[in-house]
């Protein structure tokens, strides 16, 4: 805490100031009602300001890149990118489990690196690329992972998959020819309580020879 | 004309072939829509709020800061003063806000005044003479049962070999991954739309219209994917209630799914048990007694698990049978609710006793299992996992070896019904254009019925799997079973095919004309209609369809009791890794042979089903268990940090078999029966590898090396 009496942006600000700042991001969220909880509006309030800069209070609007489309959404500096896809962006590939970075079902992609959105705040997705599971493939159009998974039974409940899902996709973009244990460590981060792990191996050693060429 | 029995897979297109899931392309590319997904315009969030005391009265509850917070629209609170609180978590009631920061915030701002009560958490505690009541004015063990067959003290008194021993279960958690919990929306004062994550969509809506007293046809629920349940999610629960009278409240939709800490705290529990077996046998190996005292522990609600002996037969047996409370969390039945508990604890002491007699743990079992079919899965099962490698003394042989990593093998049986019930509806459309649908409204809680649903009816009418459009999992269409005991397989199947037979037979009365011949004569294969005895006369479905008038045919099949069976029967053979060193003890084989019925539906779903059964009994072997501490009376591992359950790196190789069973007429459910002895199975495993008797679950690396401990001192 010393330190930010150093910082110019902290100088003219009370420990009371600090504290209240914090209070604030409710009432402000109150006045965005509707707006935070109907699909992505085209009209936003014109006075949220850009979630930018050291120090961030009330309800700030965060833009996302997410599976190559900018996104805007009005969160508070608490909000988890988790919530944001979920709750204001109506993208709910990703799944709430644990919520606290235990379990993977959260699991997206910032700049191809497989990372927990719920351990993420939307204020520090700026500026990364974020792929969600909707993001590598559609029902009609599905990537080889996700064909694998089918084709393999990889999938029984179905809740842990997009989490899976995302982190062998992001193994394989990585390492396109994985070893059963490289596969294994890729995905200790996923949980699955229907117990798929067998046949996520298999879908993913087999989605892995395909994308190489192989039959 | 009467409906026909199930084929051999041989005889079948579809059926009897792997067949990959209906719902497999929307699980894998996020698109599927389960209730916590649900999102509707004004949608608001609830959140529980809960006693933080084990053992408490409530004095007040002030729900005013809460309400002052901008953003919270509604409350119900449904504990008042004067109630009694039983244990940490408890529910008080439920609010609603805009988004789920701020339903965080308001539940923080909840003021509650107790008068804390002393409080038993641990089941030592509850036991102890002058402990804290757990409910007022009740023991905390109330006066056990015993049942008796026979005269065990006769049995024991002729027994060549006596072993007693005391064998511990721990309680541990369901851990559905979709916690529990609705999405609610009145369309109006007296209807109510309510997207449920449940077991049993009948029971949610019967549960909300009679808790609203409105027509149960007034309330329209929707599980058409839930992501996991294993027991704990029948009826309008807690959470699913408050978040339909949340709805009503606010006039808008309210999304309540609890938090993985509520998952952990409330919404139940396998039930533990500790039981001591004395066992006899006489000189060949045949149980004479079986003597039990068992404790079954079910947190603030009185529990049992299945009386010895389980699974195997013997001469005399006395079981008494009796409930500690404690101030924890209700049990809910979990997967095969009591057995894999009995199975731990007797598959324990049948090792232990066939030690004593210096027999083969597997001809011991031989001796005395009944079950014909179970007798052959032992056989093949000896054979996959290769039992003539074992150690021919705990401890001690080729697998043992000499160093600090030994190695094992060990077995267990697996008893089950399965057989389906009645009730059930299935409705099989035939549209003049060709298109056919089937709808019953079940539930698919991820063990593939919704995929077996279209297989079926294109197996009946000749189609291709593509050519059906299934819908299941609203409670506006036909009834369904509830998914558990491993039924939904035995009531849904039945009527699926009396359905696409009674619309087969209606397409073939209406085309037979244009056709040539009756309708006697005429079959549905390969996409056309033909005659059987002419097959120069044929034509496509979809012209045949053509025929139909504007209507269609709408066919509805009933349960027929002739095409299930229940008495599944199955084993489990394990070879276990034990690090003797650390305690970690690594699962390195697992081969499970279970009943197929008549014919399995769907061998690819069916493995799954195996898979996912023993996986979860890994984690009850060797890594799960609930811990609450007696001193604060709150659970330790209310989170999936610190409640381990298995993972990757925890896989062993599956070797999964769907046992022929050539008698077999009716299908059988599988669910339930794969994970019952797998546990057993890892434990007797541990011994064979180093003669350490591990007898309480999980057996946690510190249990293994308490055990071996006692091992080397001959204990």
């Amino acid at each position: 805490m010393s330190d930010d009496r150093h910082d110019p942006e902290m100088e003219n600000v009370s420990r009371r100031d600090f504290l209240r700042g914090l209070g604030t991001g409710a009432a402000t969220a109150a006045a965005l009602a509707t707006s935070s909880t109907a699909p992505p509006a085209e009209a936003k309030e014109p006075d949220i300001p850009p979630a930018r800069g050291k120090r961030l209070k009330g309800t700030v609007r965060v833009t996302l890149n997410i599976n190559g489309e900018n996104k805007t959404a009005d969160v508070e500096p608490r909000t988890t990118l988790l919530n944001t896809l979920r709750e204001r962006l109506d993208m709910t590939g990703a799944k709430k489990i644990c919520d606290r970075g235990s379990c993977g079902g959260c699991t997206v992609m910032a700049d191809g690196k497989p990372v927990y959105s719920c351990m993420m705040l939307a204020v520090d997705a700026q500026g990364k690329k974020i792929t969600t599971v909707e993001g590598l493939g559609s029902p009609e159009h599905m990537s080889p992972v996700q064909e694998a998974f089918v084709e393999h039974d990889a999938l029984m409940c179905g809740f842990c998959t997009p989490g899976f899902v995302v982190s062998i996709s992001a193994l394989l973009q990585k390492n396109p020819n994985p070893t059963l244990d490289q596969v294994k460590a890729a995905c200790t981060g996923n949980t699955c309580r229907c117990g798929t792990y067998p046949r996520v191996f298999e879908a993913a050693l087999a989605a892995a020879n395909k994308m190489r060429g192989g039959v | 004309m009467p409906g026909t029995g199930w084929k051999k897979a041989s005889e079948y297109k579809i059926l009897g072939k792997p067949q990959t899931r209906l719902d497999g392309p929307i699980k894998a590319t996020g698109a599927a829509k389960y209730a916590y997904d649900v999102m509707l315009p004004g949608l608001l969030y609830g959140r529980v709020f809960r006693s933080k005391h084990a053992n408490a009265i409530i004095k007040s509850i002030d729900t005013s800061a809460a309400e002052r917070i901008p953003g919270v629209k509604a409350v119900v609170v449904t504990a008042k003063p004067g109630d009694r609180i039983a244990f940490a978590g408890q529910e008080l009631g439920a609010l609603c806000a805009t988004n789920s920061d701020i339903a965080e915030d308001a539940i923080r701002a909840i003021k509650v005044v107790y008068d804390v009560q002393p409080h038993a958490t641990q089941i030592a505690a509850a036991m102890r003479p002058n402990a804290p009541s757990v409910h007022p004015n009740r023991p905390n063990l109330p006066a056990p049962n015993t049942r008796e067959q026979g005269n065990v003290e006769e049995g024991f008194h002729s027994a060549k070999a006596i072993h007693e021993g005391t064998y511990t279960v721990s309680n541990w958690a369901h851990l559905c991954l979709e916690t529990h919990g609705a999405t609610c929306h009145w369309d109006d004062d007296n209807h109510l739309t309510c997207w449920a994550s449940t077991q049993g969509v009948f029971s949610v809506r019967d549960g909300l219209a009679g808790h609203f007293r409105i027509p149960a046809d007034n309330v329209h629920v929707i599980t058409e994917v839930m992501g996991g349940g294993f027991g704990s999610k029948f009826g309008a629960d807690y959470a699913i209630t408050r978040a339909a009278e949340l709805a009503k409240k606010t006039g808008a939709p309210v999304k309540l799914l609890l938090t993985r800490k509520e998952e952990h705290l409330s919404t139940g529990n396998a039930q533990g048990a500790v039981s001591t077996l004395k066992m006899g046998a006489d000189a060949d190996g045949t149980l004479v007694a079986v003597d039990s005292h068992t404790v079954a522990h079910g947190g603030i609600i009185p529990y049992t698990i299945p009386a010895f002996p389980f699974v195997y037969r013997a001469k005399s047996s006395r079981a008494t049978q009796g409930s500690v409370f404690t101030n924890t969390g209700p049990s809910a039945a979990w997967r095969a609710p009591g057995f894999p508990q009995s199975s731990f604890i007797m598959e324990s002491a049948m090792d232990d006793l066939a030690t004593k007699l210096g027999m083969d743990p597997l001809e011991f079992r031989l001796k005395n299992d009944p079950n014909p079919i179970r007798q052959a899965e032992w056989k093949e099962g000896a054979r996959l996992i290769d039992w003539s490698r074992r150690n021919p003394k705990p401890g001690q042989g080729t697998l043992a070896g000499t160093g600090r990593f030994k190695r094992g093998l060990g077995c267990g049986a697996a008893t089950w019904g399965g057989k389906g019930g009645g009730g059930s509806r299935c409705d099989v459309t035939i549209n003049n254009d060709g298109t056919v649908k089937a709808e019953i409204g079940v539930q698919d809680i991820g063990t593939g019925t919704r995929t077996y649903v279209g297989a079926i009816v294109a197996e009946e009418l000749g189609l291709p799997r593509e050519a059906v459009t299934v819908g299941i999992g609203h409670s506006t269409m036909g009834p369904g079973a509830a998914s558990g005991g491993s039924v939904t397989t035995g009531s849904t199947a039945p009527p699926v095919k009396r359905a696409a037979e009674a619309a087969r037979q209606e397409l073939l009365e209406a085309v037979a004309g244009k056709v040539g011949g009756s309708a006697d004569d005429l079959e549905l294969a390969d996409g056309k209609v033909v005659s059987k005895s002419d097959p120069s006369k044929s034509m496509s479905f979809k012209q045949a369809c053509s025929y139909l008038p504007a209507a269609g045919i709408k066919a509805a099949g009933k349960f027929d009791e002739s095409l299930t069976q229940g008495g599944v029967a199955g084993a489990q053979f394990a070879e276990v890794e034990v690090d003797t060193l650390t305690g970690h003890v690594k699962v390195i084989k697992v081969v499970s042979l279970q009943d197929g019925g008549a014919v399995v539906l769907n061998p690819l779903t069916y493995t799954s089903q195996m898979n996912g059964g023993i996986v979860q009994g890994i984690g009850m072997a060797l890594l799960e268990q609930n811990v609450v501490c007696q001193l604060t009376g709150r659970m330790l591992n209310a989170n999936m940090e610190e409640y381990k359950a298995p993972g990757p790196m925890e896989m062993p190789e599956f070797v999964c078999v769907p046992f022929e069973n050539p008698t077999a007429t009716g299908v059988s459910g599988i669910g339930e029966p794969p994970v019952i002895p797998t546990a057993a199975a890892i434990r007797n495993a541990i011994l064979n590898a180093t003669g350490a008797h591990v007898n309480e679950s999980p057996m946690t690396a510190y249990r293994v090396l308490d055990a071996l401990a006692a091992a080397k001192r001959g204990a």
